[in-house]
């Protein structure tokens, strides 16, 4: 691959990226979140288009319109997330797309058959072909998805953090899998996070930063620190609003107290408070535990134990109802689907957790309600600035500042906020982090959680570092490095 | 060929050239073109009353307006056919006959709004209706009736919402088995015995009227006004909106999701006695085999309506639009003694048309 280059509307992903892969070898793909690994991913797969740039296959040069005809080049891909359809069965599935069949009839024995092969040479024997998909565990599952992908002629397998579903026994076999595959001569593009896993099978390591390679084909054992070095030192696009002038915040009440946060599987024994106009930040990495610790926090999900207080009042736990009465806001991390109503207008979004107080009875008045929407509408200078309008049709900022203005509009004291820039162009965050900020000086106390540690950084005034569900640091945000930050997100816990 | 061609960008050419000079002409005939529309015989009467109706309505209406131009169309089509239609003995006819399948459809428009869907109205009615005419309860007389007939839906109604919003059953299941043994309970309770009703003032509900309009088509009226209000102007419509349109951040913005849900079978079940009652009182007996089918009819109503079968948009108003649709046909059809076959092939069709018509809008709005 080289000179890669993909834009989205309002960012640009990929950036100029080279990358080799050679026969036989496991290249490792480094990079933080947002670096560009799932868009490069992605058109490996044909998935994607790129813009400009050229792909060469066995030294010709090849273009993949669709993910069909990566795989006919024998380039498959194993997503993070799993795409194997539940109801199936393993061999249905193995051998879904590409079924063997007869004038339109499968051939049931003969896909059975060829799926124990398949399932055998991954050293799976005990996975029957006729099992449904939906009833194995996620490393059986994915060694489903392995056998899928083998069963094309495949010659490049591409794996997107395989390891984070799996314990530590089955990462064994894996890489078991994988040294059989390269010694066949099958080429890995290999993407995780976990140094340590580097380290144990690949052979050279690539390494992305803002869309562009910044060293490829590194020898495997480059030092940590060195690979830590490239990955970092990102210049950030974004101004980050000042801190209070003077550098501590006043001391002022604590609002949110978080008092040993359990969910086994997610996160373990998390505390910690926020006070009033504070901004505390969450980092870690996927599947840390970030993004569960607020909904436990919310009452969106119930925590095995732990308890949550406002105010010094403990809320009750997996009640949403309770905790915005008692002024908690959540602006979650996958805003069309999990905040917003799309075909309304920007109106009815803002108000409508805040119904209450514009009706009498249960009658509405729709002139205060829509007076008050547009007011908070204006003081977060969105645009369009026609609050009567879709919410569908604002951008990405514009609709996260719609989300802002329905808990400034309720007048919450705690607000949590899930990857707040996610998919917000970069002009439009410095604008939202000024924002938060004003929130923050407003008295309100902020909870973000973010994959981006440079937005931790610049604007929390306090940092906790999250690793596999649990809090492993916890500092002021301005006395943090980022490469120091990564180190502790990314450190294979000691005692594993 | 060459001939075609070449007067062509000529006309293309007039009119822009004559208005960037300033003409008269080549301006008044550009706007006429593209807001009139060429064809006087589809648009001329309705064009400049549509504009005006634009103005008036919020575009997310227009499909009720569609439906209103169908209901004129089929009384064009009625008067044509028969001079018995356009008679104030006919009009009252069509609403009475609309009368009780409008309050169930008021139901059921909620119910759809918010994501839902009940299959088992028609049984609700069929129980409520046995359970209201039993000997035992016609002795307490009119108010004993009423009040059974909207308690048992009401009943029947909220355990469907039970079952949906914290049973966690989907509502189609649901409300199916409902279907089924509501229906049973009603043929028990009955006998599968018409239950002839002796208190005279409950067979008074259908036959009174006020300014010669029987007092049916007031109590759907007023139902429809209410459920109308309900719908637009209080919290209680606001949610459900949002429970249908996207239930996991009604649920994350603080909206008691499930409460509401349940909130919404009930209604629908209250609407179901009231229907219970008004069938009940027009054929003068309760039966177990009232409101048979009704489920479909009501939710054909919804559907061309303009509410989206899957939630979170939809209108009252084009509902009732949609029953009053179904009825004027029906009467149409028995005016001009019709075989009910063609009637019901002719529902069919409207029912896809009108999906068919909200898909081009669904495409058409994002833009």
């Amino acid at each position: 691959m080289r000179g890669i280059t993909k834009e989205f509307p309002g960012a640009k992903a990929l950036d100029g990226v080279d990358l080799d892969v050679e026969p036989g070898e496991v290249h490792c793909l480094l990079g933080q979140n947002g670096a560009g690994k799932s868009t490069l991913i992605k058109v490996l797969a044909g998935a994607h288009q790129p813009d400009s740039g050229d792909l060469a296959w066995d030294g010709e040069p090849v273009v993949l319109p669709s993910p069909t005809a990566a795989m006919r080049h024998g380039i498959s891909t194993i997503y993070q997330e799993l795409d194997l359809v539940d109801g199936l069965s393993v061999a249905d599935n193995i051998f879904l797309g590409h079924e063997r069949a007869r004038f339109g009839l499968t051939r049931r024995g003969e896909t059975a058959t060829a799926a124990r092969d398949l399932l055998r040479s991954l050293g799976h024997p005990e996975i029957a072909p006729g099992t449904e998909v939906g009833s194995l565990s996620p490393a059986q599952q994915q060694i489903v998805s392995m056998a899928r992908a083998l069963s094309h002629d495949t010659r490049l397998i591409v794996m997107d953090e395989p390891s984070a579903v799996l314990t530590q026994d089955e990462v064994g076999n894996l890489f078991r899998v994988i040294g059989e595959l390269t010694a066949a001569g099958v080429a890995v593009l290999y993407i995780s996070h976990r140094m340590a896993e580097i380290r144990a099978i690949g052979t050279r390591v690539t390494v992305l930063k803002d869309g562009r390679t910044v060293a490829g084909g590194l020898p495997a054992d480059t030092p940590t620190a060195q690979l830590v070095a490239l990955m970092t030192g990102r210049e950030s696009a974004y101004d980050f609003p000042q801190r209070v002038p003077g550098g501590e915040p006043p001391e002022r009440d604590e609002v949110l107290r978080v008092e040993h946060l359990t969910q086994p599987g997610s996160f373990e024994d998390v505390s910690f408070t926020v006070r009033a106009g504070e901004i505390v930040g969450l980092v870690g990495l996927v599947g840390s535990g970030r993004s569960e610790i607020l909904h436990a926090v919310y009452g969106a999900t119930r925590p095995a134990s732990g308890t949550v207080l406002v105010d010094g009042k403990a809320l009750p736990p997996g009640r949403v109802t309770a905790a915005v009465r008692a002024g908690v806001g959540l602006a979650p991390e996958e805003r069309k689907s999990q905040a917003l109503f799309l075909q309304d207008s920007v109106v009815r979004n803002v108000s409508i957790s805040s119904l209450g107080r514009f009706s009498r009875f249960g009658w509405l008045d729709r002139r205060r309600e829509t007076a008050a929407a547009a007011e908070r509408v204006a003081a977060l200078d969105l645009r369009p600035a026609d609050p009567q309008r879709a919410v569908r049709t604002l951008s990405g900022g514009n609709q996260q500042k719609a989300v802002l203005a329905r808990w400034l509009l309720r007048g919450c004291r705690v607000l949590l906020l899930d990857e707040p820039t996610r998919g917000v162009d970069v002009g439009a965050r410095s604008e939202l982090y000024a924002l938060v900020r004003e929130l923050a000086d407003s008295g309100v106390a902020v909870l973000f959680v973010s994959s981006e540690v440079p937005e931790v950084l610049g604007l929390a005034d306090r940092a906790l570092v999250l690793r596999e569900g649990r809090i492993v640091h916890e500092a002021a945000a301005a006395s943090l490095k980022e490469s120091h930050v990564l180190d502790l997100v990314m450190e294979e816990s000691a005692h594993e | 060929m060459s001939d075609q061609t070449t007067p062509r960008p000529a006309q293309e050419d007039a009119p822009g050239l004559p208005a960037q000079a300033g003409s008269g002409a080549g301006v008044a005939t550009r706007p006429s073109l593209v807001k009139e529309g060429p064809d006087p015989g589809a648009a001329g009467p309705g064009g400049g009353l549509g504009r005006q109706l634009l103005r008036l309505f919020p575009l997310h209406q227009m499909h009720s307006l569609g439906l209103l131009v169908v209901l004129i169309l089929l009384g064009v089509v009625g008067t044509a056919t028969s001079g018995n239609f356009l008679t104030s003995n006919n009009i009252v006819n069509i609403l009475t006959s609309a009368a009780v399948i409008g309050v169930i459809t008021v139901g059921q428009t909620f119910v759809i709004i918010g994501g839902g869907i009940d299959l088992s109205v028609g049984a609700i009615v069929a129980v409520a209706s046995v359970w209201c005419t039993t000997v035992a309860t016609q002795s307490h007389g009119l108010a004993g009736m009423l009040f059974t007939a909207v308690v048992v839906g009401a009943a029947v109604g909220l355990l469907n919402g039970i079952l949906i919003a914290y049973g966690k059953i989907v509502a189609f299941i649901t409300t199916l088995a409902m279907m089924a043994s509501a229906r049973g309970v009603a043929e028990r309770i009955s006998d599968r015995q018409s239950q002839v009703v002796t208190v005279d003032s409950f067979n008074r509900i259908a036959t009174d009227k006020f300014l010669g309009i029987p007092l049916l088509v007031y109590l759907m009226a007023a139902i429809v006004v209410l459920g109308w209000l309900l719908l637009n102007r209080t919290t209680f419509g606001r949610h459900t909106f949002a429970v249908g349109g996207n239930p996991e951040a009604a649920r994350l913005a603080g909206i008691a999701v499930r409460r509401h849900t349940m909130l919404l079978y009930l209604l629908s079940g209250v609407c179901c006695g009231v229907a219970a009652v008004m069938l009940t009182a027009r054929t003068t007996s309760g039966a177990s085999n009232l409101g048979n089918l009704y489920e479909l009819d009501s939710i054909a109503a919804v559907i061309i309506g303009g509410t989206l079968l899957a939630g979170g948009r939809g209108s009252l108003f084009g509902s009732i639009l949609g029953v009053l649709v179904f009825t004027t046909i029906t009467n149409i059809f028995v005016l001009n003694n019709l075989t009910t076959d063609i009637q019901e092939i002719a529902k069919g069709l409207i029912i896809l048309a009108a999906v068919l018509l909200q898909r081009t809008r669904g495409a058409r709005s994002p833009a």
